[in-house]
């Protein structure tokens, strides 16, 4: 039964005399290399260039603040009891007078720590927050490290910054390539923007 | 001799030994990278820019890496082995000529290490040597495989070497003489052996693929069949000898292929610069300069078939073994002979012939 109409009887007769000299098949093979080699190559180089991931990448945490720079989390403790992996350690403590413009919530983490180790990016947390605090980036790694006290993240690596904040604006690659082209040429320039491939 | 012509001889060859070394390698880097290219990658592209140094990486990583001999392996042959290769390899390129000459203060100074009288016989018996390096590795590595890889090269050298001399004869007959410097000097301008010897040309280079051990006659180092072939057992500078060597000779036949076939440094239109270099310059840096071109179109040459080695080593599978005798005595040596008397014919006939009809 033929399934495909690509597939090639194999025979078994005798190879005429151009076929036997070798020669013409040998040019047609250089033929088909040296187109290969002045192709455009498909590598991407990645510590230089970084290919997009798509809007609904898990990356590094990120503890969202709200429109007033206030944080979100509450420290309920959802998150660390949806965590696979018990991957959050949280210390809660109570918002004093003089502080409603640090915390949004009556309580507040006094303590957030992410062990990177443990982490396995599986993004139940943020499924979990109730306050929408917690999130994964979708643009940004958790960098590479080699010590052990860069294994626990606080506060000060995970807390929003108000100068550079954390949007997610595209939701599907097209709208994200745009928003990049926007970004490289300056149109748009809430977030820093990276190198499109 | 006097002693300066003993020094300005001593600068020449270290010269040329210099750049076959440098040659060679940058020959591993431009194998890489068209290896690379030619299979839609990059290449190496991480030491220094565009993986320039990635050479010197190579070497010392070689270096550093154990210099073994297996416990029932012959110490001294084993490591006779890849000087041997090396010392062969490097041989050869005494006698190429890589220019004509310079002038400096009235001495002409030719750009060739030796001028030999018998070059391209040299050359032959030199390159017919280099199969003891291989021999003796393999032999000496006391290992099966390598002795199977090391046997393969010997009779495959042996087999190609035949059809390759005899290919050149071809060319010795129309140049009648044997002298490197002679045959070059007879191609002068665009007046290239390859529109007389094009039949030649093909048998002389599928045997000098044969004489590098390069594909598709790379049956000595086979890793399908034979593990490493003839170095299995080599590991450290050792390999990186044998390695070098491979290099070092694909040098020097593309060096030789240009010579015997593409005109050496003769180019088309070289004697129209040369008039306008001397003019211009006048007679001493005018003609140095016109050498520098004529050397620079050599390298372009050599190059080109250093290069057209890789093309052909990533296009084409290797050949099975008996297809190799097949193609070595059945069908080179037979065509060899066929074209020494087409060249026969045309010197004793066509030729007066062309030339009584021009006068």
């Amino acid at each position: 039964m033929q399934l495909t109409n690509r597939s090639k009887q194999v025979s078994n007769k005798e190879m005429t005399f151009m076929e036997r000299a070798y020669l013409p098949a040998i040019a047609t093979g250089l033929a088909i290399t040296i187109k290969h080699f002045f192709a455009k190559k498909v590598t991407i180089e990645y510590p230089e260039v970084k290919r997009y991931l798509g809007p609904v990448f898990r990356g590094r945490h990120i503890l969202k603040r709200d429109e007033d720079g206030r944080e979100r989390c509450t420290a309920c403790g959802l998150c660390a009891v949806a965590c696979p992996a018990e991957a959050i350690q949280i210390v809660a403590a109570e918002r004093e007078k003089g502080e409603e413009k640090l915390y949004r919530e009556e309580k507040y983490a006094a303590v957030y720590e992410v062990n990177m180790l443990r982490c396995i990016f599986c993004g139940l947390c943020e499924e979990a927050c109730p306050k929408q605090a917690v999130y994964l980036r979708h643009d940004e790694f958790v960098p590479v490290f080699a010590e052990r006290d860069q294994v626990i993240w606080g506060k000060d690596l995970l807390v929003e910054d108000m100068n550079n904040r954390y949007t997610r604006e595209a939701w599907t690659k097209e709208e994200a390539r745009t928003l990049d082209l926007k970004r490289a040429s300056g149109e748009v320039t809430n977030v820093v923007p990276r190198a499109i491939p | 001799m006097d002693l300066t012509e003993f020094l300005i001889k001593t600068a020449t060859i270290f010269v040329v030994f210099v750049l076959t070394l440098v040659i060679a390698m940058y020959s591993t880097w431009g194998e890489r990278k068209v290896a690379g290219f030619i299979q839609d990658r990059m290449g190496p592209n991480r030491a220094g820019p565009g993986g320039l140094l990635q050479p010197l990486a190579d070497a010392g990583k070689m270096f550093f890496k154990e210099d073994f001999i297996p416990a029932l392996a012959n110490k001294w042959l084993f490591i006779a082995g890849p000087s041997l290769a090396m010392l062969t390899a490097l041989l050869a390129s005494a006698v190429i000529p890589f220019g004509s000459t310079f002038r400096i203060n009235g001495h002409e100074v030719a750009l060739q290490g030796v001028e030999s009288n018998i070059g391209i016989l040299y050359v032959f018996g030199v390159v017919a040597l280099g199969v003891y390096g291989i021999m003796v590795g393999g032999w000496a590595s006391n290992n099966k495989f390598s002795l199977l890889g090391a046997i393969r090269a010997a009779s495959q050298n042996i087999s190609y070497e035949v059809a390759m001399g005899l290919s050149l004869i071809a060319i010795l007959m129309m140049s009648s003489s044997l002298s490197l410097g002679e045959i070059v000097a007879q191609q002068h301008g665009g007046n290239w052996n390859i529109f007389y010897q094009p039949l030649g040309f093909i048998i002389f280079i599928t045997c000098s693929f044969a004489e590098c051990n390069r594909v598709p006659f790379d049956l000595p180092e086979c890793e399908t069949e034979l593990v490493g072939g003839y170095h299995t057992e080599y590991g450290s500078m050792k390999l990186g000898f044998y390695l070098f060597a491979e290099y070092i000779n694909m040098f020097i036949s593309s060096a030789i292929i240009s010579v015997l076939y593409f005109g050496g440094y003769n180019y088309p239109g070289m004697d129209w610069v040369y008039t306008q270099l001397t003019q211009a310059l006048g007679t001493e840096t005018g003609h140095n300069v016109a050498t520098l071109i004529g050397t620079a179109v050599f390298f372009g040459k050599a190059l080109f078939f250093i290069f057209f080695y890789m093309w052909v080593r990533w296009t084409i599978p290797r050949f099975r073994y008996d297809q190799l005798m097949n193609l070595g005595w059945k069908k080179l040596i037979p065509l060899a002979i066929f074209n020494i008397i087409i060249t026969g014919a045309a010197v004793l006939f066509l030729k007066p012939m062309i030339t009584a009809w021009l006068n």
